[in-house]
């Protein structure tokens, strides 16, 4: 049985912890409303680029103009994952859930014979993909010590995944992050940026007669510009969603960590309090055989 | 009042401008454009500049744009861009730096004798100089 004082410093430490996974939760909260409504105003660009994509590709399905960006280099031997995970820690399953998925997917393909290439975003699946696939790794970027994610961010990214199609150093690239399905729920999904998947466009013929767009310029010239932007766009929503998820899943285990101490304090205390009142009948034992000792 | 069309200003982070307009002058890839209800169905990119809003015979908005696109139907139009500053928020001094910029952006430009750098430098070069114009009003 541990002694009066040591269980005294237990319960200050615990209550100490307490507070500081309160605030952390509170402060995750807070900032997730702000990650959240970050997300919501860049839906409508998003939308509306799906839309104008949509319309472009269907009509340059098939023709020969179409660019990689968009129809993909005709090969699938060189793989690049797009890793995106948060920087730091003390959100429960999050980062481990994306890695892992990363992991598992870059394994299968290496199985069927592809080659992988990874680009991580965020410090955490950095340093878990690392340790298995080091030498897959062909770029990383984080934001420690950011406040904030903007769209020239992205851009960033997208620039340098354009860069390395450009050189042609991968045929298929996908993105992997966790997608933000509610507060509590986050689920780590790919979704494929090169080429481009585009869910407006097997539609086209089903949906009633579209209206045919008359292009100024060409819709090449429009496409190049369009593609690299959309990409950007893509990994944006992808960067805010994660974020999003992250102080969600933050929010969560910190939630968690909070109600575990309030127990642990609680049952801290009792055995503290039987220890006490164990003390008080022991002296007084102690004392009355004494007296009648005499 | 004749019909209006819908125009729709959104940028990468949020959506600036959503309400139905008599007219709205755009800033399209080989100048000008105006758009009335009616339109014909069409996607342009932007060359940069700034964006009018008539409504009643007279203009009440004005909205600098940077590179971007617009999607035209006849019932609405959408403008997607990189950037975009609503006039009054336009400050001479950026506009003058971004001038400067693009200026030396040319030169660099000029000089890889590359002709998609050249003329990606020019339409940097007008929108930044569309931008100084915009400000000084």
């Amino acid at each position: 049985m541990p002694s009066l004082k040591a269980l005294r410093t237990r319960i200050n430490s615990v209550k100490s912890t307490r507070k500081i996974t309160q605030a952390m939760k509170m402060v995750a909260a807070s900032k997730l409303k702000r990650a959240q409504s970050q997300a919501e105003q860049a839906r409508p660009y998003a939308e509306r680029m799906e839309r104008m994509l949509g319309a472009l590709a269907a009509s340059v399905a098939g023709s020969p103009i179409a660019p990689p960006m968009l129809v993909g280099t005709g090969k699938e031997d060189v793989h690049l994952l797009v890793v995106v995970s948060a920087d730091r820690g003390l959100c429960g399953g999050f980062n481990t859930a994306v890695s892992r998925f990363a992991r598992n997917r870059t394994r299968a393909l290496i199985e069927q014979g592809k080659t992988v290439k990874i680009l991580t975003v965020g410090r955490k699946g950095r340093d878990f993909l690392r340790r298995e696939y080091r030498k897959n790794i062909v770029g990383s970027i984080d934001f420690v010590g950011r406040k904030q994610i903007g769209f020239e961010d992205a851009v960033e990214i997208a620039n340098q995944v354009t860069e390395m199609l450009e050189g042609q150093q991968f045929d298929v690239c996908t993105l992997i992050y966790n997608r933000f399905k509610n507060v509590i729920t986050q689920v780590p999904s790919e979704q494929r940026l090169i080429p481009a998947s585009i869910e407006g466009a097997p539609t086209e013929t089903a949906g009633g007669p579209r209206a045919a767009y008359e292009y100024e310029p060409g819709e090449e010239e429009i496409l190049a510009e369009l593609l690299p932007r959309n990409l950007a766009i893509q990994i944006y929503r992808a960067l805010l969603e994660s974020a999003a998820g992250e102080q969600g899943a933050r929010m969560t285990a910190m939630d968690n960590a909070t109600r575990n101490a309030g127990d642990m304090i609680a049952r801290l205390t009792l055995n503290y309090n039987r220890q006490r009142q164990a003390n008080i009948t022991k002296e007084l034992i102690e004392i009355i055989s004494g007296a009648e000792a005499i | 009042m004749a019909e209006q069309t819908t125009l729709e200003i959104v940028g990468p982070t949020r959506l600036l401008l959503s309400e139905p307009v008599d007219l709205a002058e755009i800033p399209a890839y080989d100048g000008y454009i105006g758009v009335l209800a009616g339109h014909a169905p069409m996607i342009a990119t932007l060359r940069g500049g700034l964006i009018r809003v008539h409504q009643g015979g007279a203009v009440t908005k004005q909205l600098y744009v940077g590179r971007g696109f617009v999607e035209i139907a006849p019932d609405r139009c959408t403008v997607l861009a990189d950037e975009v500053i609503p006039a009054e928020e336009l400050s001479a001094e950026t506009a003058r730096t971004r001038v400067a910029e693009a200026e030396s952006a040319y030169q660099a430009a000029a000089e890889t004798r590359d002709a998609d750098e050249i003329e990606r430098a020019i339409m940097r070069l007008a929108a930044a100089r569309a931008m100084e114009e915009a400000a000084r009003r």
